[in-house]
């Protein structure tokens, strides 16, 4: 362990205390740690556990609800607590740099590209402006992006998100910071993306010996980059050590549950389907095409789907899994026909449903149901869960006293307090409002039950049980099931079919344990490969590495 | 682009035509005789039956709208019933006055609300916000035609610093021009003020809690940088609309401080000519007023292109 003077950051004791009408006292109680040149340390936790707010009262740039009011923080020596504001402004950016965690909204949208990391050097440097723009080159360079006169010049969304992250890191660095802090700055991106941004930083920092104070959530990113870990719970240091000691062998019983809790890359054993098991949806050649017009004339064709041909039958789970803008959302949207697809065939128990009218329609829509992302905005804020519940069930003619009934009844299932039914979706967790969305769904007695990126909101100990609790719906009511994610790790745990998404087509479809195991399409093997630290044994033997 | 504004161009002919009918009918469906106005007291019936057809008026409707539709073809308003002037000619005399006022007014009011909004939602919270909050909506309540008369009392009548009323040309001088047009406009301005400054300060707060804002804090930047640079360009669309909006009311609505401060424009003509059923001139004012709509909302949608790299046509 390095002496203190010669870290890069020291936290000591840190506490900062939360509004008095908040649910608890302290945002963050007695952390200490610390970050050396050239170490990348992890923070991590699940949402709530103040790993954001220690980076930004590092930055100084706390909300003014929130303040320090016990311990100290040491940028190389220099206590930060107490400094000024101008103190604090020359700091930033020079001798530490900040990147976040959405690259899509953390750009100015009205400012070029170039000029931002420019106004970086205008600030604290006295540099010429024929230098500065010398030098922004070289750093859009650095971090690898193609064309650096184009990317100087472009706006943020004519860049990629992973381009744009790779912009905000460039900002960060351009006038070599001692300490970058990473705010879960791969969250928003795909998998393949992460790991060259991941590498990046690696690379970056290794090069200048930049310390990394790095935020995050997922234990494969930790695994991946990090060289000490430092565990979070509800504001409190559980555990602090090195990458392989925390992550092989947990001491504390909260990182064990956590490190427990993360999917594993290998699909379990499932016991196979019945032979005869009905099919309940099929797809022929799906497509699903956007036009843009332009004075009446068809201008651009953009496929977003093309010649998808899947089955589920009673009872399996069809994972369909690829990066943002594959097309998986859109088979889903198109099958809960939630959009008309443009050709191709949907069975849906024998019926053909795509070319329906809308009357038609609705009589089998209640048995397609459908399970979104965010279960913070996909529940009426202004109605109660009951409301929200009954309401499908009472459109399609079933009594009120009966709909509460079985909404009660499905609550248990969910494993949620009946009397919840009463109450606001505000007054629930994540991780309740997403059941509360699946009893919505199961409230309509669906044959199919689609869901878009279900658990990807939630925390990892969360997402495991919101995964053990769909399966066990789906087993015990004989559902097939449709579940679209982004998430390798996850899909090999509920789904017994995979289909591959690339640029709107399935490039690889067969049973989850084959695929995994033994992955024929390059897209796909590229998709395994990405998958942050898909190699390391969470919580076994540290010596078996 | 340009596609584009020649397709919002074009759009412009059907909803002109719809104004054209609507007001051509309002007219002539609405009580008041145009004929009985212009004979006067003393008029006999029989006075009025031939001033009648000598205008036109006892031609069936669509006659009478032909012959409008044809002539204003021809770029010919028709002659006013009352003065047996041109009506185009009335029209460019009224419209420098009313310009005059409207611009005068729209830069007094962006001057002033612009930045007390982007101090209040600077100062959220604070006796500074809560103080621009209140004038806010003290502008907005109070009627223009008080608060002309309040600054006429007090600053033409008492403190002798402005003329009371009246309106001087450009052509005969700027100085005077803007001097006796800065009592009526700052009377104008106080509720787009009001207008401007709120929405103003609602569009800066939400901008503020943006992403990129604490990027641009995290980069080290002054306060003053953040807030111009980053905040006020980010926020200017909603008020680049409200101040389009603002400039379509206003040079439609100038009517009543024109009679209180007696400015020769296009408000005193709407009056007269409404008050006297002189239809060929309020159709043309009214045709007028709609065009203004029309082009300031073209206007507002090309500044959004300025403004926002994002918005493209």
């Amino acid at each position: 362990m390095p002496l203190d003077q010669h870290n890069v950051l020291s936290v000591k004791n840190l506490t900062i205390d939360l509004p008095r009408n908040a649910d608890r006292k302290h945002a963050v109680r007695d952390v200490s740690f610390d970050v050396a040149p050239g170490e990348v340390v992890c923070l991590v936790g699940e949402s709530g556990s103040g790993k954001s707010v220690i980076a930004f009262s590092v930055m100084g740039l706390l909300a003014k609800a929130l303040n320090v009011s016990a311990g100290s923080i040491e940028l190389e020596g220099e206590h930060l607590v107490d400094v000024t504001e101008d103190r604090l402004r020359e700091l930033r950016c020079t001798r530490m740099g900040m990147i976040f965690q959405e690259p899509m909204t953390a750009l100015n949208p009205v400012m070029r590209c170039g000029d931002q990391i420019d106004e970086v050097l205008q600030e604290h440097t006295k540099l010429s402006s024929d230098q500065r723009r010398q030098k922004v080159l070289d750093m859009i360079e650095q971090v690898h992006l193609p064309d650096p006169q184009r990317m100087y010049s472009s706006y943020p969304h004519q860049l990629s998100g992973g381009q744009r992250q790779r912009i905000m890191i460039a900002m960060a660095l351009i006038l070599e910071p001692v300490l970058l802090i990473a705010d879960e700055p791969t969250t928003a991106l795909d998998v393949t993306t992460q790991a060259q941004i991941l590498h990046l930083i690696r690379e970056l920092q290794s090069e200048k010996q930049t310390g990394v104070l790095f935020i995050t959530h997922d234990f494969g990113v930790v695994a991946e980059l990090g060289d000490r870990v430092a565990v979070l719970k509800q504001g409190e240091l559980v555990e602090f050590g090195t990458t392989r000691q925390v992550l092989s062998a947990p001491q504390h019983p909260y990182t064990q549950m956590l490190i427990s809790s993360v999917p594993r890359h290998e699909p379990p054993d499932r016991k196979p389907l019945a032979h005869d098991a009905p099919v309940v949806l099929r797809t022929e050649k799906l497509k699903k095409q956007y036009f843009s017009f332009s004075l009446g004339k068809r201008r651009n064709v953009v496929d977003a789907a093309v010649d998808i041909s899947v089955e589920i039958r009673k009872g399996e789970t069809l994972g369909v899994v690829g990066e943002s803008g594959s097309g998986k959302s859109t088979v889903a949207r198109c099958i809960t026909w939630l959009i008309e697809s443009t050709d191709g065939k949907i069975y849906l128990s024998g019926d053909n449903i795509a070319q329906l009218n809308s009357k038609e329609l609705r009589k089998l829509r209640r048995k397609v149901q459908i399970i979104f992302q965010d279960p913070y905005r996909s529940l009426n804020p202004r109605r109660t869960v009951g409301q929200s519940i009954i309401e499908g069930p009472m459109n399609y003619g079933e009594s009120k006293a009966d709909a509460i009934q079985h909404a009660r009844e499905l609550m248990e299932l969910v494993q949620l307090n009946p009397d919840g039914l009463d109450r606001y979706p505000h007054q629930f967790s994540g991780g309740q409002r997403q059941r509360v969305c699946i009893a919505r769904a199961l409230a309509m007695r669906p044959e199919l039950l689609v869901a878009d990126e279900a658990v990807s909101a939630l925390d990892v100990s969360v997402q495991a049980q919101v995964l053990t609790l769909l399966e066990e719906i789906r087993d015990r009511m004989q559902l097939a099931m449709l579940f679209i994610t982004h998430d390798l790790r996850v899909a090999a745990q509920v789904c017994d079919t995979v289909a591959v998404m690339s640029k709107g087509r399935v490039v690889e479809y067969g049973s989850a344990k084959e695929m995994f195991q033994n992955p024929q399409h390059e897209y796909t093997k590229a998709l395994f490969e990405a998958a942050p630290g898909r190699d390391f044994v969470f919580g076994g033997n540290p010596n078996s590495m | 682009m340009w596609p584009y504004l020649l397709k919002r161009i074009l759009a412009t002919i059907p909803v002109v035509l719809v104004v054209m009918v609507i007001v051509f009918l309002m007219l002539r469906l609405t009580p008041g005789d145009p004929a009985a106005n212009i004979a006067g007291d003393a008029a006999t019936s029989e006075d009025i039956a031939e001033l009648r057809v000598k205008l036109g008026l006892e031609e069936p409707l669509p006659v009478q709208f032909a012959i409008y539709a044809k002539n204003l073809l021809k770029g010919d308003f028709g002659e006013s019933f009352y003065y047996k002037r041109p009506v185009m000619s009335m029209v460019a005399d009224g419209i420098e006055p009313t310009l005059s006022l409207a611009l005068f007014t729209i830069v007094i009011a962006c001057l002033i609300a612009v930045p007390l909004g982007t101090l209040a939602a600077f100062k959220q919270g604070s006796w500074v916000d809560r103080l621009i909050m209140a004038f806010s909506v003290i502008g907005f309540s109070v009627p223009v035609f008080v608060i002309g008369y309040v600054l006429i009392y007090f600053l033409a009548v008492k403190l002798e610093w402005f003329p009371v009323q009246g309106y001087q040309r450009i052509g005969d001088g700027v100085a005077g021009w803007a001097y006796r047009l800065i009592l009526p406009a700052t009377a104008l301005s106080v509720i787009f003020i009001a207008l401007i400054a709120r929405m103003t300060r609602t569009s800066v707060l939400e901008v503020l809690n943006e992403d990129y804002i604490r990027t641009a804090r995290a980069k080290g930047l002054p306060q003053s940088k953040v807030l111009l640079k980053h905040a006020l360009r980010n926020a200017a669309v909603p008020i680049v609309t409200v101040i389009g909006i603002a400039i379509a009311i206003l040079i439609s609505g100038v009517v009543v401080t024109e009679s209180v401060f007696v400015i020769p424009g296009l408000g005193l003509l709407t009056l007269d000519a409404i008050q006297g059923r002189d239809y060929p001139t309020v159709q043309a004012l009214i045709l007028l007023f709609s065009l203004v709509y029309i082009i300031v909302n073209l206007l507002i949608d090309v500044a959004y292109t300025l403004l926002d790299p994002r918005i493209r046509y």
